[in-house]
């Protein structure tokens, strides 16, 4: 039984900035990742931070005020206000640690930090290093880890949480290198796994973003909120999906489709590539709906090809090397075949702005949680700031938890024996068990139904269709097996594991959509076209049962800065 | 349909004698990546299979394997690169191994960490603005930042194979990282970690690793630096 006062899940920007911050304050904090914190998720981010420096002399009047309002309007206004106002605030001190700690950020002649123009902000304001934000970023805070000693359990599955009485007490992990379960008990636990982009057969995520640290809470009690408000980003490379920055665009990068038109016209005639990320993936969306796709197929292009080398080099070296090696197109020579492809869970566990869920004991930050700041459609540049800003103020709240009586108390040694007991006798199930289902065709038919019935458009018969085929396929999941037991590295059980959680977490999101019958940001009904601000204004909470669909409950969207209005770019 | 002949090199210390070559036939429509390919015959054919994987698109470092006899990531290597024939996959060589494809990173990191891989400033309070930094300044950073950590350039130097508290090419390109970055402020602090034998004087540029890195970055030239800012230190007690 291993013991720290806050064991974190999770080593991307969001589980490691509280790291950092406990750990500043004399915690004992562990941080527990699948994978070696600097190959985190997070890396992948390219394009930048949101943060009102007003460094670019077209941005010499931005304002937090006027960052919170993009945010908001972006939303499609569902984000609760007070949450965003509160990141667009603490975004400028935000950056300046960062880059204090050593991020390296581009430049401007004059020594400040470069921003540049992203979809649905008013002004230039998305800081930003080349077009590898992500993995600078990661990298600084993984330095600061180290710097600070934090704990680390790098390359251990969390399982599932120690409970007792309703308070979270630790987790139970597979120890990926040795084999074997491990108990880890704490006073506090940070969730920080990121989004759940596996569930979806065409997802920019990475392989380990499956919702699975989202579900542990979840099935433990703890709601999920707006888990139907998925983001698809409108370029994901046509073969692999696997990103191209919206600072594609944000340098003057056009998209084109078959008749050689800058299509965006017809959609955002102000704006044109830099609308927000639901109205531009819904309109190349349309093109190839309507047989406008280059040669008639389901992709359009983006063209970099005016930019020039020089400036593709500068500024967009990495989605250049990602075009030749994965899609086989050099952007300088010619148009990269694009989709819009699953990017961003817009939901996740239930939070407040100190990452309180409704377990004590229990926090959620980044990605997995839900404050909400993105509401119904994310803005470019938002989510790092997210990790960080609120992987600040999580840190600092659990110090505060412990502080006031959450410290000291004894450790729960029977509850930690018994959840370790618990996955044990799951593990030895599955390894027994006289297989009839295989895991990776119900993992197949499950993101492919996630694709197909819960995409960009959707509509009340086929999202029926795509509910029922999830109920089958949870009915059908009991009967899995594994084909390798115990040892190291043992992929197969972490795959199956991981199964268990994604499809739930798939369920919310399907029944979520389902119910909600308007048509609001990233989710867009063909049999509801429009808003619905008298019936919909309201945050979905989905509750966990174990033998069929969730349980869906309201809750009231934080409003009061900005009045709702409709949404034009 | 088409398909790949993967020959992939297995072994479990915990229970085989000695490694052995597995071979698998994966069948495939349009592309497909080695990291494909290895998720496929996880799935369909040996659920024990072991690999490392995360994001897919190069830039977590997690999948570097000896591909074909080079150090390639497994996600950006697709089989159309590799010319028909067997696709022969090993873990990368001259490390300890865990099992199958999965290699003990634990040196490698231990290293990292000893070098002092972070901006070190003195500083206690929060700051209020940005610390200025040229784009000429910046630019020397491009090269270095772009490190995945995956391992290949270590793997690769003989000189970590001869010697094992060689700090080896990655560590010290994250020390070359910071030790060139105008706003850093170690002063001596990092020197002598790397300015001794097993630090950038082990280093005598076979430069492996240049053509080992999968992002395309030049450990070695950030050594040589090293080695100049260490002598002149020596010589003339100038920093940079």
């Amino acid at each position: 039984m291993i013991r720290h006062q806050l064991v974190i899940v999770g080593g991307g920007l969001a589980g490691l900035r509280a790291a950092v911050e406990a750990k500043g304050a004399g915690i004992d904090v562990a941080v527990i990742s699948q994978v070696h914190p600097g190959r985190s998720h997070s890396g992948a981010a390219q394009g930048g931070i949101n943060a009102a420096l007003a460094n670019n002399p077209e941005s010499h009047d931005d304002t937090p005020e006027k960052h919170a309002f993009d945010t908001v309007k972006g939303s499609d206004y569902l984000a609760d206000q007070d949450a965003v106002y509160q990141m667009t605030q603490d975004a400028p001190q935000t950056i300046f640690e960062m880059e204090h700690w050593g991020c390296p950020f581009s430049r401007y002649d004059d020594g400040r930090i470069a921003q540049r123009p992203f979809g649905g902000a008013g002004y230039p304001r998305t800081c930003y290093g080349a077009d590898k934000t992500g993995h600078y970023l990661l990298h600084t805070l993984v330095e600061q880890a180290y710097r600070r000693q934090v704990a680390m359990y790098i390359e251990r599955f969390v399982t599932s949480l120690i409970v007792v009485e309703g308070e979270c007490r630790g987790v139970v992990a597979y120890d990926m290198i040795r084999g074997g379960f491990e108990a880890f008990v704490a006073d506090a636990v940070i969730i920080a796994t990121g989004g759940a982009g596996r569930t979806y057969a065409n997802t920019t995520n990475a392989i380990i973003s499956t919702g699975y640290g989202a579900a542990m809470a979840y099935h433990a009690g703890v709601p999920l909120k707006d888990m139907e408000f998925v983001q698809f980003h409108p370029t994901g490379l046509y073969t692999t999906n696997i990103l191209m920055t919206e600072g594609c665009r944000g340098e003057g990068g056009y998209l084109i489709n078959d008749l050689g038109e800058r299509f965006m016209e017809r959609y955002a005639p102000t704006v044109m590539e830099l609308a927000p990320r639901d109205i531009t993936a819904r309109s190349i969306w349309t093109e190839i709906l309507e047989g406008r796709g280059i040669g008639g197929k389901d992709f359009v292009y983006l063209d970099l090809r005016h930019l020039g080398e020089r400036k593709i080099a500068e500024k967009l070296p990495g989605i250049r090397d990602l075009a030749i090696h994965f899609e086989g197109v050099d952007p300088v020579t010619q148009p990269v075949p694009i989709v819009p492809s699953h990017h961003y869970t817009m939901g996740g566990i239930d939070t407040d702005v100190d990452g309180v869920t409704a377990m004590p004991g229990l926090y959620a930050v980044g990605e997995c949680a839900c404050v909400s700041v993105h509401g119904a459609n994310r803005l470019g540049g938002n989510s790092l700031l997210e990790t960080i800003v609120f992987g600040r103020r999580a840190g600092r709240a659990v110090v505060s938890f412990l502080a006031d009586g959450g410290a000291g108390r004894p450790a729960p040694e029977a509850a930690a024996r018994a959840a370790l007991g618990a996955v044990q006798e799951r593990v030895d199930r599955l390894s027994r068990a006289a297989a009839t289902e295989d895991a990776y065709d119900i993992r197949g038919e499950m993101i492919v139904t996630m694709k197909q019935n819960f995409g960009i458009f959707r509509e009340a018969r086929q999202m029926q269709e795509g509910i029922d085929k999830l109920l089958s396929l949870k009915e059908r999941l009991p009967r899995i097996g594994l084909r390798h037991a115990g040892g190291a590295f043992n992929l197969d059980m972490i795959r199956t594991i991981e199964l268990e959680g994604m499809l739930d977490v798939a369920l919310a999101t399907a029944v979520g959509a389902f119910k909600r019958t308007e048509s609001r940001g990233s989710h867009a009904r063909t049999d509801y076209p429009n808003r619905d601000d008298v019936h919909w204004l309201e945050h979905t909470l989905a509750l966990y049962r174990p033998d069929g669909p969730p349980e869906l409950a309201g809750k009231p969207v934080a409003l009061g800065m900005f009045e709702p209005q409709e949404r034009k770019y | 349909m088409s398909e790949a002949r993967f020959r992939i090199k297995r072994f479990d210390p915990a229970s085989d004698a000695a490694p052995r070559y597995d071979t698998f036939v994966v069948p495939y429509e349009g592309s497909l990546s080695v990291l494909e390919g290895l998720f496929s015959i996880q799935e369909r054919d040996d659920g024990s299979l072991c690999f490392r994987y995360c994001c897919r698109a190069a830039v977590c470092g997690s999948c570097a394997m000896y591909i074909n006899g080079r150090y390639r990531l497994a996600c950006q290597t697709n089989v159309s690169q590799l010319h028909g024939g067997d696709i022969t996959v090993e873990p990368m060589p001259h490390l300890p191994l865990i099992k199958d494809l999965v290699c003990d990173m634990t040196d490698f990191f231990a290293k990292y960490e000893y070098i002092k891989p972070w901006l070190i400033r003195d500083e206690d309070h929060d700051p209020e603005g940005e610390i200025a930094q040229s784009p000429r300044a910046r630019r020397k950073l491009d090269m270095p930042i772009d490190c995945i950590l995956c391992g290949c350039c270590y793997s690769s130097c003989p000189s970590v194979w001869g010697e094992e508290n060689y700090l080896g090419p990655a560590a010290l390109l994250k020390a070359y990282r910071f030790e060139v970055d105008s706003r850093d402020e170690a002063g001596r602090q990092r020197l002598p970690d790397f300015d001794n034998e097993r630090g950038v004087y082990r280093c005598h540029t076979i430069t492996n690793c240049v053509e080992a890195c999968p992002k395309e970055l030049n450990p070695t030239e950030g050594i040589q630096w090293l080695k100049g800012a260490a002598v002149r230190r020596r010589l003339f007690g100038r920093r940079k």
